[in-house]
């Protein structure tokens, strides 16, 4: 599949830094999470960390495969509803119910996977975005699951391991802090693994790669299955933050958000995704009050990175730190 | 060091939800947030206009209550449930927000009124349309103003069945409001002793309606109803009028219309049909008075939904300088005891599941002859009393209904 990319791709993320360096912007970025909540408010860092790991496993298949999906909304949307209804109507505790919901999301990616990583390019975001709409029309129409256009609401956060009540709201912001924790190093160990490096090899040169051996196409599965599941998972911890999940989660724009943001933040590198979804929930959330229509500034915005920056925030910032280096 | 941090935050919160019980007035000011959608289909129903209300039922109050001044937030939750939960969490934790209104769309509503009802802050839902909000999801601090499904269904039919027209077909949009739209119809069509011709479902949203239109119009019914809203309902009435369906002598029924819905389709195709409404604002002086005041800072007349948001921000008011506190319990408790009278709503009462009760009036609209002005639409059929229009809070099933 040829998404190509106007700028040679950096090849291993890791590679643009030392180790050391990379293990002290790690380390500043960790105390940075765990402080925020004394800084900002925590309904909204949890918010942006959920939409973030959204990006960054959708940037698992775009970035790293170069599968252009335009269905993530159902993996999404899926879990939300799986994740809020097993933890309200189920009794599941918080984290069996969000590995639920990562699992629904795994199921889906598997199913979507398995018809659409046949055809390539435009072909290939056509029919899961198909896909996707059939997932958004069952969610509208099963009201006794997903509550049809009123949504799924009132979802218990829950005691986590039956214990530790969520419904302390810094509880709950480290939980949700672990979350994300947990799945971008999950996220960081595929992309700089074996498997990593044989799907850049895939979205460099698909017919070199099949020349050497690979089967390819059972690569893209596991990849994309595995972003569908993690997708879920950042699904089902939104639905358990804000308590509530909806048609919002699983309509078509959702897609399209998870493209802009990990476009604006930039495709291919491991933190631009978690960038770019920072930033679009955080200018929906401060815009909303600005008296400023949302959507038009978010738009102007993006046309001026596309055309300014392409790379994305952090993929300019690599670009800019690689010449200094050279 | 860390935990001590968690410590300190989780006894920083307890305080905070402590001073919040306290008597008198929590921050020294009262604050309304209105929480409504600026750019989406919404913002010709509510938007501007619902913030414009809140101004004036603050600027009409006196601009102070209790001797301390009134603040207004308001935001644009885009339609989406979850930024609107964000923003009224952090209005409530951070700004202090007392009273949150609007809430149009009904999932926002129903998740703002959920967590107004967890941390004890009134919200008066103006624009949803759900009649969830007071049945099982009531709240002890949760309001619904204006209108909801249910009045919907039961002012429209009964009144038109009462002017002859007994057999029914309905276009319904295919989506939860449009079926619980639809069922009520039916079942007050059945109750009525009038007959369902039949029904038929669209896509939503859809833009060409013709085939359900022909259909409804070879059917034969006497009155085509129209289970659907916005931009969908706009489309069904300029269409109906392209087949001549008013001309054949059958009549339109529109079973959520908003002013500013009429006056987008206009007279001259939307001549005969019938809306059902909870404020008009050409009914009396005092109607009138508001009207034009509200033109005047807004350049529009107020639909139903604007109308509600300055009532019950009005409302809200009186019950804080009444209870001598903005305790959101204590608040909402002597909402429920006192009336409702202003110049939108003239006679109203509050049941105990939050439903506030008022008169609901049948409209039908004007031909363009008839119509003195630009917004000069509708002429009354039928002042349907509050007893008649709304569900009776006992078979709510709100668990605050005794």
């Amino acid at each position: 599949m040829s998404v190509k990319y106007s700028t040679t791709p950096s090849g291993t993320v890791t590679g643009r830094f030392s180790g050391r360096a990379s293990l002290i912007i790690g380390a500043i970025l960790i105390v940075a999470l765990l402080a925020a909540p004394y800084v900002l408010y925590p309904a909204f860092v949890m918010k942006a960390l959920c939409f973030a790991l959204f990006a960054c496993a959708f940037n698992l298949v775009l970035g790293f495969v170069g599968l252009l999906s335009f269905g993530h909304a159902a993996f999404f949307g899926a879990a939300a509803y799986a994740t809020g209804y097993s933890a309200k109507f189920f009794g599941l505790t918080p984290e069996l119910s969000i590995l639920f919901g990562g699992l629904v999301g795994g199921v889906f990616g598997f199913v979507f996977g398995w018809v659409a990583i046949r055809r390539q390019g435009i072909y290939f975001a056509m029919i899961t975005l198909a896909l996707s709409q059939m997932v958004f029309f069952l969610a509208l129409q099963v009201t006794g699951i997903t509550g049809g256009e009123d949504g799924l609401q009132g979802v218990p956060r829950g005691e986590l391991f039956g214990l530790i009540s969520l419904d302390e709201p810094l509880v709950m912001y480290y939980f949700v802090v672990a979350v994300f924790l947990i799945c971008f190093a999950f996220i960081w160990r595929v992309v700089n693994s074996p498997f990593g490096a044989v799907l850049k090899s895939i979205r460099e040169n698909e017919p070199r790669a099949i020349s050497l051996g690979y089967n390819v196409d059972r690569f893209k599965l596991i990849a994309f299955t595995l972003s569908a599941a993690l997708t879920g998972v950042a699904g089902g911890t939104k639905a358990l933050t804000v308590q509530l999940a909806s048609l919002t989660d699983v309509q078509w724009q959702m897609s399209g958000e998870v493209i802009l943001m990990t476009l604006l933040g930039g495709v291919g590198t491991l933190v631009g995704p978690a960038v770019g979804a920072t930033l679009v929930v955080s200018l929906e959330n401060f815009l909303a009050t600005s008296g400023l229509p949302v959507t038009t500034v978010i738009g102007v915005i993006f046309v001026v990175c596309v055309l300014v920056f392409r790379r994305g925030i952090v993929g300019e910032f690599n670009a800019f730190l690689g010449r200094r280096k050279h | 060091m860390f935990k001590k941090a968690l410590l300190a935050g989780v006894a920083a919160s307890a305080l905070i939800t402590g001073t919040a019980m306290a008597e008198g007035l929590s921050g020294d000011k009262v604050v309304v947030g209105v929480l409504t959608d600026l750019s989406g289909v919404y913002a010709d129903i509510a938007g501007k206009g619902s913030i414009a209300a809140a101004e004036m039922a603050v600027a009409d109050y006196g601009g102070t209550v209790l001797g301390k001044p009134i603040e207004i937030l308001s935001a644009d939750h885009q339609n989406k449930p979850d930024i609107a939960s964000t923003i009224a969490r952090e209005w409530i934790d951070a700004q202090g927000a007392d009273v949150i209104v609007d809430l149009v769309t009904s999932s926002v509503g129903l998740a703002v009124q959920g967590i107004g009802g967890e941390k004890g802050v009134v919200t008066i839902n103006s624009g949803a349309a759900t009649v969830r909000l007071t049945q099982k999801e009531c709240t002890a601090t949760g309001f619904h103003w204006i209108y909801d499904t249910y009045s919907l269904a039961h002012v429209t039919s009964p009144a038109v069945i009462a002017e002859g027209g007994d057999s029914w077909y309905i276009i319904t949009a295919d989506y939860a409001f449009g079926h619980s739209l639809e069922a009520d119809a039916a079942s007050v069509i059945a109750e009525k002793g009038a007959t369902l011709v039949g029904t038929v479902r669209h896509p939503f949203p859809s833009a060409d309606l013709s085939s359900y239109l022909l259909q409804a119009q070879a059917s034969g019914a006497k009155v085509i109803g129209f289970a659907n809203a916005g931009q969908d309902t706009i489309n069904s009435v300029k269409q109906a009028s392209e087949f001549g369906i008013v001309a054949g002598g059958q009549k339109l029924v529109a079973l959520l219309a908003f002013l500013s819905d009429i006056h987008s389709i206009g007279l001259e195709l939307g001549q005969g049909l019938n809306v059902t409404t909870g404020f008009y604002w050409n009914m009396d002086d005092e109607t009138r008075a508001f009207a034009e005041r509200f033109n005047e800072k807004v350049g529009r007349m107020p639909t139903m939904v604007q109308a509600s948001v300055y009532s019950s921000t009005l409302h809200y008011l009186k019950a804080v300088e009444a209870a001598g506190t903005d305790d959101g319990a204590t608040v909402a408790a002597k909402m429920k005891e006192m009336p409702v009278k202003d110049a939108v709503v003239h006679d109203g009462t509050i049941a105990a599941n939050g439903r506030m009760i008022h008169d609901m009036y049948l409209m039908e609209v004007k031909k363009p002859e008839e119509s003195t002005g630009e917004w000069d639409v509708y002429k009354l059929v039928r002042t349907v009393p509050g007893a008649e229009a709304f569900q009776d809070p006992k078979e709510s099933g709100c668990a605050l209904v005794e």
